[in-house]
């Protein structure tokens, strides 16, 4: 070890990554929120007579609403990936080498068996996390293509067109709605794990990489920037 | 004998109904089709010239339901004449013939109007074991529907069985019962319902004999007049749908009142069908004006789709009790349970590697004093 460790500031996630990144979130909550009570409305005082109120019409406009920041936003972000810099790069979502593989084993045996790491830390998203958002933008693709082809027959969208054959190809729109609604538990699971697993690499390796998708910064030691 | 041939005009003055008669039955052919009444003397003119063609009703695996639905038509002449005066020349259910006279009499139709006759069908296909759970004269009904598809000049299948499958065809469907549109490879007019409305299905035969063609289908096949709306847009509920006043339990305040059906499992938001505006029986009411939430029944698989009466179905493959947020919410809770015991056990086994870690790096920082 060098006794003298000098750190480089780097600027890793350029602001339409953040952008996109904290859009998204929101979106996600939203959806979540509305989502799960349009499946199962909670019971409100019955004193109003109907036409004074409007809260369930009120709850499912906002997830539309939500449903089409959330498309444009990940439409937005697939650009972004061909025009950005090389870490929003979409070659850093699939592994493609060897090397790749055996970087994703190595994140492994840190977060699971704890060992301390020995190969260069990546400075963008490690291999593991490239791949679980991989796999992740499909999910997101399933939840806008279900989303929409529910969406398509209540409004005169094209976007809910576009989708229409997502029903027939699932069997009917009661199996749609079943599995947009399962996915729901998808995004619990996926923003809990993935929320700790921030902070967990945040703290064991030192370099700021919760405040990284806030500021965009990210800090390196300069004898390790090869990456 | 093919009794076909005549035009519908001549028959019906053959069976004595008057002049009057048949511009009534023209002008409720012409609305039922959606044209207007404007358009019953364009109607009457081509029920005047035109040959009726020959109409072949095959029963397979059903329940007979449509065809009770059928004979129930708003306007009781129209199922009078239909009947009479389509010349349903084979249906197992109302001809007279039996046995092999019957046999002969479809065999002669589809021999002598061959590419002309018009072919309906009620009941799915079994496929299973060589379709022996459905023989009609010592052939299977597989055999039956290819043989009068062919020379079909339209067909039309009748109800939820003939169109998806209906509850032969629900988990584990074990005589492997088929949709027609599975089986023939032409088109077919899909007219699901459990059963079809009756004046859905007057319309349509309507619609086939006045044209000579096929009425606009949608992308499953179904006539888009009647199923390209789904119930809940023409629910006179939906007002209390969108300000959120459910009935909780059947028979509550909220049920006299008359809200919205949902919390019930009301399959309405995603059935397409006409109900809420044809209504049954001559225009008296649909299922939710009586107080019960829709099935579904017009909508493939709805036998799956179940329980009825939650909004939720059961999650495949955990049992009837569970919904897809029970098995959420059980993952959920695995997954704290599982972040939590990391946490732990990193702050246990990274003890010594973080200490480490914090000592080099104070160490290293040039203006470090302070900070040890
Ligand atoms: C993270 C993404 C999303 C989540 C977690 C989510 C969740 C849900 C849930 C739980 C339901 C209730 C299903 C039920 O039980 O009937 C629902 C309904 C629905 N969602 Fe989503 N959704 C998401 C994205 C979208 C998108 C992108 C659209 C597209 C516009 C969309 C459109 C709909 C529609 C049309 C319904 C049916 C609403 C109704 O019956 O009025 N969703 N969603
Ligand atoms: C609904 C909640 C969330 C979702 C769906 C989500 C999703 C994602 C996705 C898709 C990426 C990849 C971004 C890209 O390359 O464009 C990402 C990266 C990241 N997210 Fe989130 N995120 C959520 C919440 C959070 C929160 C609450 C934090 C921090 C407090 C956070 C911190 C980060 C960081 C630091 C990265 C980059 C780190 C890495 O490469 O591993 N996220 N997130
Ligand atoms: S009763 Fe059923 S169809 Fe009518 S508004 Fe309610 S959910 Fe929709
Ligand atoms: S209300 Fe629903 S279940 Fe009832 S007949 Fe109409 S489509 Fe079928």
């Amino acid at each position: 070890m060098p006794s003298t460790q000098t750190y480089r500031r780097l600027y890793v996630w350029e602001m339409p990554v953040r952008l996109y990144h904290w859009l998204n979130a929101l979106a996600i909550a939203v959806l979540a929120v509305t989502g799960y009570l349009i499946g199962r409305p909670f019971t409100v005082g019955y004193a109003q007579e109907a036409s004074f109120q409007y809260w369930f019409g009120t709850v499912r406009f906002l997830h539309f609403m939500a449903g089409y920041v959330f498309l444009f936003n990940m439409l937005v972000r697939t650009y972004w990936g061909f025009v950005g810099n090389r870490f929003a790069s979409w070659d850093k979502f699939i592994p493609l080498n060897r090397q790749a593989w055996r970087d994703i084993v190595e994140v492994l045996r840190i977060d699971i068996l704890q060992t301390r790491g020995t190969g260069p830390i990546h400075i963008g998203h490690n291999r593991l996390a490239g791949l679980i958002y991989f796999v992740t933008f499909f999910i997101f693709m399933f939840q806008g293509l279900t989303g929409f082809a529910l969406y398509g027959p209540m409004s005169h969208s094209v976007f809910g067109n576009l989708a229409a054959w997502v029903v027939p190809l699932m069997g009917s729109e009661a199996v749609v709605r079943q599995w947009h609604h399962a996915m729901l538990w998808f995004y619990v699971l996926f923003t809990l794990v993935h929320v700790y697993l921030v902070f967990y690499h945040d703290y064991v390796e030192g370099r700021g990489t919760t405040s990284s998708m806030v500021g965009g910064w990210k800090f390196e030691r300069e004898d390790r920037l090869d990456d | 004998m093919p009794r076909a041939g005549n035009s519908l005009w001549e028959v019906m003055r053959e069976k004595g109904y008057s002049r009057r008669d048949f511009m009534q039955f023209c002008t409720f052919a012409a609305t039922a089709a959606g044209l207007g009444t404007n358009a019953s003397a364009a109607v009457a003119k081509a029920f005047e010239k035109k040959d009726r063609p020959p109409v072949l009703w095959l029963h397979f695996q059903e329940c007979t339901c449509c065809s009770e639905s059928f004979i129930r038509a708003s306007h009781p002449m129209v199922a009078d004449v239909l009947l009479d005066a389509i010349s349903l020349d084979y249906d197992e259910t109302l001809q007279a013939a039996a046995g092999h006279q019957a046999e002969k009499c479809k065999a002669d139709v589809m021999k002598a109007y061959a590419g002309k006759y018009i072919l309906l069908v009620e009941g799915s296909v079994p496929t299973k074991e060589n379709g022996v759970f459905c023989m009609i004269g010592g052939r299977t009904a597989e055999d039956i529907l290819k043989e009068a598809a062919a020379g079909a000049a339209a067909i039309v299948a009748w109800g939820n069985c003939a169109s998806y499958g209906c509850v032969q065809a629900a988990k584990p469907n074990p005589t492997g019962a088929t949709a027609i549109q599975k089986l023939v490879n032409k088109p077919v007019i899909n007219v699901p319902g459990c059963p079809p409305i009756a004046d859905v299905m007057v319309a349509i035969v309507t619609h086939i004999l006045m044209f000579g063609r096929m009425p606009e289908l949608d992308s499953q096949g179904r006539p888009k007049e009647f199923y390209s709306r789904r119930v809940h847009d023409t629910c006179y509920r939906r007002p209390y749908y969108d300000a959120g006043l459910f009935v909780e339990v059947f028979d509550d305040d909220n049920a006299r009142k008359g809200y919205c059906l949902y919390k019930m499992g009301c399959r309405g938001p995603l059935t397409y069908n006409a109900c809420a505006v044809t209504k049954w029986n001559g225009g008296t009411s649909y299922p939710i004006q009586s107080g019960h939430g829709c099935l579904g029944c017009s909508e493939n698989g709805f036998w799956d789709n179940g329980p009825f009466y939650r909004h939720l179905p059961s999650f495949p493959g955990f049992g009837i009790e569970s919904t897809a947020d029970t098995v959420g919410l059980t993952l959920g809770a695995a997954a704290a349970v599982g972040v939590a015991a990391h946490a732990v056990s990193t702050n246990i086994r990274k003890r010594k590697l973080i200490h480490d870690q914090v000592v080099e790096a104070v160490k290293d920082t040039p203006d470090s004093k302070e900070v040890e």
